[in-house]
């Protein structure tokens, strides 16, 4: 088969995804027990009976997981059900204490929502089939024999390894039982950037409810992916593989348009694609077979015994859609209405979660724009060095507003405003008190000016002629020569002034 | 309902029980016995009756979202049959999670 | 003067109370003949004497000082083995757990030390309460003191026999399909199986769980009462918890059956295998209550005939999934296996006993994909025609009487290698178990081979008052002497 018609086939299909995401809930306490939720503990210290499955133990729901579940329902336009119902799903697996999940089946909590998101294409709508609750599982450690392997040292402590090359793995109970959305799309995505803006703006959304860190590099966030092919035009769809262990928006792009291209190949070629679950690997760039699946899973599921319908009372749902707060679409719209910020700057900053500090920071003076620009530019690149949320920054409203008072009364130019604002993120107090202890103040003294213009003119007389001869780019030359000597803080428009006044003045 | 040695062999995967040869047989006939006996249920008319799965009819029973101390450190794992670390410890599992 | 160790726990109190005795001395008493005699019986898995004593010398102290006790302060009693006790092993008859010490108690437990119940030890039982013989203990079967070659019927068998025998004047079982009812009937014993979600279950470790509940076994109806007071109450831990408190119990016990409707279930006095003897004293028993001025009307449970099929669909699957934590990696047995799931399924493989195997077999396969909606759905929707049948009865009936066991104790062995005719032995006891409401055994006589008989009385929901009322009139009426009698007896053989 030639390339030519390779690519002609190529171009007949089109790719069919769905995203599985799982929320981590930041409640203070577990789905079922009342341990604590709290990180960084030492292995099984944030277990109980309960979370540990021990015998006799029984679960309680935890309310607040229920109303974050139908916070996120309504956020997403989504039925909240009269009478949902938790499900075990049975099977064995070390990290689970019970050996069943407990989870929702038929009866999830919300169903049929939807999701408008903005891509290159313009807007498009992605249906959500059902959010549902259930329990995370525990993390397992896999490990390498340190007492038999050779040249090994049992004193260097743990060899963690790939699980399919452990000897044995360690089980820490501590993340078993942390409640969960999970938020399963229908099929409406058709592209990596589609799913990549679904993504991005679920995560938006579940920020502004303020119902998980999702964070997806940690796993507070995990999304799973479902891509098939189908020849355009086509309703049926093609087979399936379930893609796993996308950390971030970028690897979730990634992966897709990987998984595409290897369908593509395959079906090209004649060749079946294999339903199965595959590992995405960040390193490689490719996605690899981790389980093929034997028909369905049987995972026998059944209403638990232990626990009785949940049936929100309709006040309570009343309230909590009237509590929402404003979502990112609204919040972008608003942000372009009635601050006058462009779509991209809406955009990033609502992305960032940084609306809340612009309203105040305008609220206090700040230009809308600028201070927008401040955000999205240098506070979301600080962010992303650092590897925290934007909203973290150590910056607060009056800061922004200040900063943009120094630029407009030309105490600062642009860039002493960055540098200024570098040292307020590091914590050194508002922006004033930084540009005054580090000396960063633009000079706009005119007597101080005047004598290093007069110091310009001497060093360069060649310059200072040609500008008299009415060559007013030369002027630039001198401008810089002012500058470098005064360390960037001389005020560049007043330099300018100054210059031209004193060259084109006549003699005497 | 007949089953086969392979259903029960199949069944006891599922349950994770290393049955013996003898008890895989053994159980293909009981099992067949018992269920051939609960299928009756399958004689009563069912049509538009809902399943019971509680006998007491409760709704919205949850608790507060308050914090109660967890095991002390190590009694989790004390009654393990290994544990390295404060760890449970397992022999190599194959394949991932689900 | 009639021994400690046949006094009921009444009887015990006031003594207590009346500082005729101390609760050392009544504990110690026990003691004592639990070493004398249970060698010949097996009732008990584990005796927890010091623990006891210690408890009982607390007790004294705080009668001594005038502080507060508890209402059943100073009475000994025994837990079947299926209640987890903080740091106390706690085996569900199985080699799976073994040396299993749980690190909390289970909320009955909890409440009975609070008020001061001595707890004496742990008793025997069918391995996780599936059995109607205590054959099934991993660890020994445990006889009936009325006849030692016969069994004391199952799964509570170690403490009805416990009760039954003098060990304890109390004891706790369980009950699924009849596992109070049954045993307590084959030992000529009083046990209740409370409505649904009245006792918490919260350390009861788990069978089936829309089934599972705890009641009390005792020598008399007061006694009974007492307990299940004691036991019962809204569990915050127990989400299926009834919020509701049972009415007080006591306070109609003595009231009489006069302007009460007693139904007769027709489908189950009419059964084809219920022995002659049974049937006998039952009607005997049923003709005494309309002497004593209930009326008398016959009923029909016209779906309870589908009882125990719906009873094998829905508690082996709810068991096979109960059960699937015993896996050899947080506590319990290991076996050693090359990977992780070689490990669970050689360690579940060696852990449990065959019935135990059986059953996660059948649930396991009931569950199964394609099978849900015949099995086990179908099994839920008859559950839910047995509960309307049990309504339309009680709109006519204050309560309803059968016999609780189609016969008396059966002799060891029998059974055990026909499960479906030792299931079929629950045949009267699961249409309960299935509706959720009380339900209960009074002996009301021997049959010819001088083995009791149980009458079983069931009422509706949250009923208990009336049922116990009923059972207490019959039981002054009657004058059942609860004392192990006969040749083969403990009281013969131990003398």
């Amino acid at each position: 088969m030639s390339t030519t018609t390779a690519l002609e086939q190529a171009t007949r299909f089109e790719a069919v995804i769905g995203l599985e995401i799982h929320v981590q809930l930041a409640t203070r306490t577990k789905m079922f027990c009342s341990c604590a939720i709290d990180f960084g503990g030492e292995p099984n210290t944030r277990t109980c009976p309960v979370c540990l499955g021990q015998p006799g133990t029984l679960p309680v729901v935890n309310r607040r997981a229920v109303e974050y579940a139908i916070r996120l329902g309504l956020a997403l336009g989504c039925q909240i059900a009269p009478s949902s119902q938790f499900h075990r799903k049975n099977y064995f697996y070390p990290d689970m204490p019970k050996n069943y999940q407990i989870s929702q089946y038929d009866v999830p909590i919300c169903l049929g929502g939807e999701l408008t998101v903005a891509t290159d294409a313009g807007e498009r709508r992605v249906g959500i089939t059902r959010v549902h609750m259930e329990e995370d599982t525990g993390k397992s450690l896999h490990v390498l024999d340190t007492t038999s392997g050779v040249g090994v040292d049992p004193a260097e402590g743990l060899r963690v390894t790939r699980i399919s090359d452990a000897d044995y793995s360690l089980v820490d109970y501590n993340r078993a039982g942390i409640p969960l959305l999970e938020v399963v799309s229908e099929p409406d995505i058709r592209t990596a950037t589609e799913a990549q803006a679904y993504l991005t703006e679920l995560r938006a959304i579940v920020l502004a409810l303020g119902i998980s860190d999702a964070k997806l590099e940690e796993g507070s966030m995990r999304c799973d992916a479902n891509v098939s092919l189908r020849p355009v035009g086509h309703t049926v769809f093609g087979t399936r593989a379930e893609v796993k262990n996308m950390n971030s928006v970028r690897s979730l792009g990634r992966a897709i348009t990987y998984e595409i291209a290897r369908q593509t190949d395959l079906l090209t070629r004649g060749e079946p694609v294999v339903q199965e679950t595959r590992h995405w690997n960040e390193a490689t760039g490719t996605t690899s077979t981790l389980r093929v699946k034997e028909t369905t899973e049987d995972y026998r599921y059944f209403p638990d015994p232990d626990l009785v319908p949940v049936q929100p009372d309709p006040a309570w749902v009343d309230e909590l859609r009237a509590s929402l707060p404003q979502l990112p679409a609204a919040r972008r719209a608003r942000l372009v209405e009635s601050l006058g910020l462009s779509g991209q700057q809406a955009a990033g900053v609502v992305g960032a979660g940084l609306a809340p500090l612009l309203d105040e920071a305008v609220a206090a003076g700040a230009p809308a724009a600028e201070a927008a620009n401040w955000l999205t530019n240098e506070v979301t690149a600080w962010a992303n060095e650092r590897g925290v949320e934007p909203a973290a920054a150590p910056l607060t409203a009056s800061h922004l507003a200040e900063l943009t008072a120094l630029v407009a009364d030309q105490t600062l130019s642009k860039k002493l405003a960055r540098q200024v604002l570098d040292r307020v993120l590091a914590g050194e107090g508002p922006p004033r008190e930084v540009a005054a202890a580090r000396g960063l103040a633009q000079i706009s003294d005119t007597g101080e000016l005047e004598r290093a213009v007069d110091a310009a003119i001497a060093a360069d007389p060649a310059a200072a002629q040609r500008v008299r001869d009415g060559n007013r780019k030369a002027v630039g030359a001198l401008v810089g020569a002012v500058m470098k000597a005064t360390k960037g803080q001389a005020n560049p428009a007043l330099v300018n002034e100054l210059l031209t006044g004193r060259l084109t003045a006549p003699d005497g | 309902m007949s089953l086969s040695t392979d259903d029960v062999r199949h069944v006891a995967r599922l349950a994770r029980l290393a049955l013996t040869d003898d008890e895989v047989q053994a159980l293909r006939g009981q099992l067949s016995d018992i269920l051939a006996y609960a299928e009756k249920v399958g004689e009563v008319a069912t049509a538009n009756v809902p399943p019971t799965s509680h006998p007491y009819p409760l709704r919205n029973v949850w608790r507060d979202d308050e914090p109660r101390p967890s095991l002390p450190p190590a009694e989790a794992v004390a009654a393990a049959p290994a544990a390295q670390d404060g760890r449970f410890s397992v022999p190599r599992i194959i394949g991932e999670p689900v | 003067m009639t021994p400690l160790t046949r006094h009921s726990a009444m009887g015990l109190r006031q003594l207590l109370e009346r500082r005729e005795v101390s609760a050392v001395e009544v504990v110690q008493a026990h003691l004592d003949h639990i070493a004398a005699s249970d060698g010949h019986l097996s009732a008990f898995l584990r005796v927890t004497g010091e623990q006891a004593l210690a408890h009982a010398a607390d007790v004294d102290r705080r009668i001594t000082a005038g502080e507060p006790t508890g209402t059943l302060a100073g009475v000994p009693l025994a837990l079947k083995d299926v209640l987890a006790t903080r740091g106390i092993e706690t085996t569900c008859g199985s080699k799976i757990l073994e040396s299993y010490r749980p690190p909390y108690d289970a909320t009955v437990v909890r409440r009975l030390r609070e008020a001061d119940a001595i707890v004496v030890g742990k008793t025997n039982m069918d391995e996780f309460a599936m059995g109607s013989s205590c054959e099934n203990s991993a660890f020994f079967p445990t006889r009936n003191p009325w006849d030692l070659e016969r069994v004391p019927g199952g799964s509570s068998g170690g403490s009805v026999a416990a009760v039954a025998a003098g060990h304890v004047p109390l004891a706790i079982g369980t009950d699924t399909g009849g596992s109070i009812r049954q045993p307590a009937a084959f030992t000529g014993l009083v046990g209740v199986k409370p409505t649904y979600g009245t006792v918490s279950r919260y350390g009861l470790i788990a069978f089936a769980s829309s089934l599972d509940q705890a009641g009390p076994i005792a020598r008399t109806v007061t006694d009974a009462a007492w307990l299940l007071e004691a036991m019962s109450g809204h569990d915050p831990l127990d989400s299926t918890s009834i919020p509701e408190a049972l009415p007080g119990l006591r306070g109609t016990l003595e009231a009489g059956v006069d302007g009460l409707r007693v139904g007769v279930v027709r489908e189950f006095l009419g059964t084809d295998g219920l022995q002659a003897g049974v049937k006998a004293r039952v009607t005997e028993a049923i003709d005494r209550l309309a002497e004593l001025g209930a009326d008398v009307v016959e009923v029909s449970l016209p779906h309870a005939v589908y009882g125990v099929s719906a009873y094998y669909l829905i508690a082996p699957s709810e068991c096979s999934s109960n059960l699937s934590r015993y896996d050899g990696v947080r506590y319990g047995l290991r076996c050693d296996g090359s990977t992780a799931e070689a490990m669970m399924a050689a360690t579940r493989e060696a852990g449990f006993g065959a019935e135990v195997k059986r059953r996660i077999m059948i649930g396991t396969y009931a569950l199964s994909a394609g099978y849900y909606d015949a099995y086990y759905a179908q099994a839920q929707r008859v559950r839910t025609l047995i509960l309307r049948d049990f309504a339309a009865a009680h709109e006519r009936c204050d309560v309803l009487v059968s016999p609780t066991a189609p016969t008396t104790a059966f002799r060891l062995g029998d059974k055990v290698s026909d499960p479906l005719a030792m299931y079929l032995n629950d045949v009267f006891t699961i249409p309960s178990s299935l509706a959720g409401s009380p339900a209960m055994s009074l002996p009301v006589g021997l049959d010819d081979d001088g083995l009791p008989v149980g009458l079983q009385i069931m009422a509706p929901v949250l009923c208990e008052p009336v049922m116990l009322r009923v059972a207490r009139a019959l039981e002054s009426d009657l004058g059942f002497d609860p004392a192990p009698r006969g040749p083969n007896s403990l009281t013969e053989v131990a003398a």
